[in-house]
């Protein structure tokens, strides 16, 4: 089954130790499982996809009607949270994919994969002045500072008004946020863990789409890489014990 | 701040149970690994155990005196730095931090050996 990504609920931060014995910071997510709750082909919707839904424990009462029907067409169970993923089709034809509505998605899609990318809401801040929501900085603290202000917003007379996208106070956070690239620490199959190196957007328990990375870092030497070797300290090596 | 039950459930399955228990108070020689290139060798830090913290991320502080200057190292207990652990010698210590050490030198310094 070749689906791209996965949906999930963020459990937690803590810190792992990794194979060097350094202490990483690590994000547990609740991956799975999901069920795919519709299927959307090239034929019929014009691109390929999986509409599919996390799992979980779900009052019918808390559904409304047309999900239920929606749900209920395919006898599959009560589902809140339901996004759409990629689905690779390999095949010139099309027709090598099984994936059907009605399959389960499990967190082994991402065996053997070194980094992904996390999809979540991210916290709310409010509305936010200039310095947490723009990092200006702040006015002086003393000599008579007496009012917050965000300073000069524009020129006088041309052009008579404020451009658009200037940075100003406002709402804050609570907005989509995707995280790239983050490294794989480990996946629990029998708990559907996956647990991921760094920070995921929103606030513990947030639901949050979790798909292969979509640009993952090329490999580099010194970065990346466990199995990458630095050819010159290599060859050095090798002459060496030689001799 | 509660941990998830999860995620203590994860930690839980990291512990390491191959170290002897040791309390504040005791003196011990930590084994370290030591990655010099693509070799490993082992170096031992011997002091005085003066802080221990408990729970999933449990670690301990070791505070020896190098000539003449206080030196503390504070290690991860879970991490695969530590090699072993040996108790060297315990001591009967009143507080379960002994921090107090820090200020005193010499004769001062000394704890009361155990029975």
């Amino acid at each position: 089954m070749a689906i791209n990504g996965i949906l999930g609920k963020k459990v937690g931060m803590t810190q792992l130790f990794d194979s060097n014995g350094d202490v990483r910071p690590a994000t547990v997510l609740q991956a799975g499982p999901c069920v795919i709750t519709q299927r959307k082909s090239a034929n019929k919707d014009g691109y390929e996809a999986a509409q599919i839904g996390l799992v979980e424990f779900v009052k019918t009462t808390r559904l409304n009607k047309p999900a239920l029907g929606h749900l209920g067409k395919n006898n599959l169970p009560p589902v809140k949270f339901m996004r759409e993923v990629d689905v690779v089709v390999d095949g010139a034809s099309g027709d090598g994919d099984q994936t059907k509505v009605g399959d389960r998605v499990l967190v082994d899609i991402f065996d053997g994969e070194r980094f992904v990318d996390v999809t979540g809401t991210s916290k709310g801040r409010g509305f936010a002045g200039v310095v947490k929501r723009h990092h200006f900085r702040g006015g002086p603290s003393s000599h008579g500072s007496m009012f917050t202000i965000n300073g000069s917003i524009g020129s006088s007379a041309f052009p008579s008004r404020v451009f658009p996208g200037m940075r100003m106070a406002g709402h804050m956070g609570h907005a989509r946020v995707t995280t790239r690239n983050l490294r794989v620490l480990g996946i629990d199959k029998d708990e559907n863990l996956l647990v991921v190196e760094g920070a995921v957007p929103g606030p513990n328990g947030a639901y949050v789409v979790i798909n292969k990375a979509k640009r993952a870092p090329r490999e580099r030497r010194g970065f990346a890489g466990t199995g990458t070797v630095d050819p010159l300290k290599a060859s050095k090596r090798a002459t060496k014990k030689k001799s | 701040m509660s941990t998830s039950p999860i995620i203590q459930k994860l930690l839980a399955k990291r512990q390491r149970t191959d170290l002897p228990a040791f309390v504040a108070g005791d003196t011990v020689r930590v084994h370290v690994k030591i990655k010099e290139g693509d070799k490993e060798r082992l170096q031992a830090f011997e002091g005085v155990v003066i802080a221990l913290s408990r729970g999933p991320q449990a670690s301990f502080t070791v505070r020896k005196m190098s000539f003449g200057h206080g030196v503390e190292r504070i290690f991860p207990l879970n991490s695969k730095v530590i090699d072993k652990i040996e108790v060297l010698r315990s001591a009967r210590v009143r507080r379960a931090k002994l921090y107090y050490l820090r200020a005193r030198r010499g004769k001062a310094a000394r704890l009361r050996e155990a029975e």
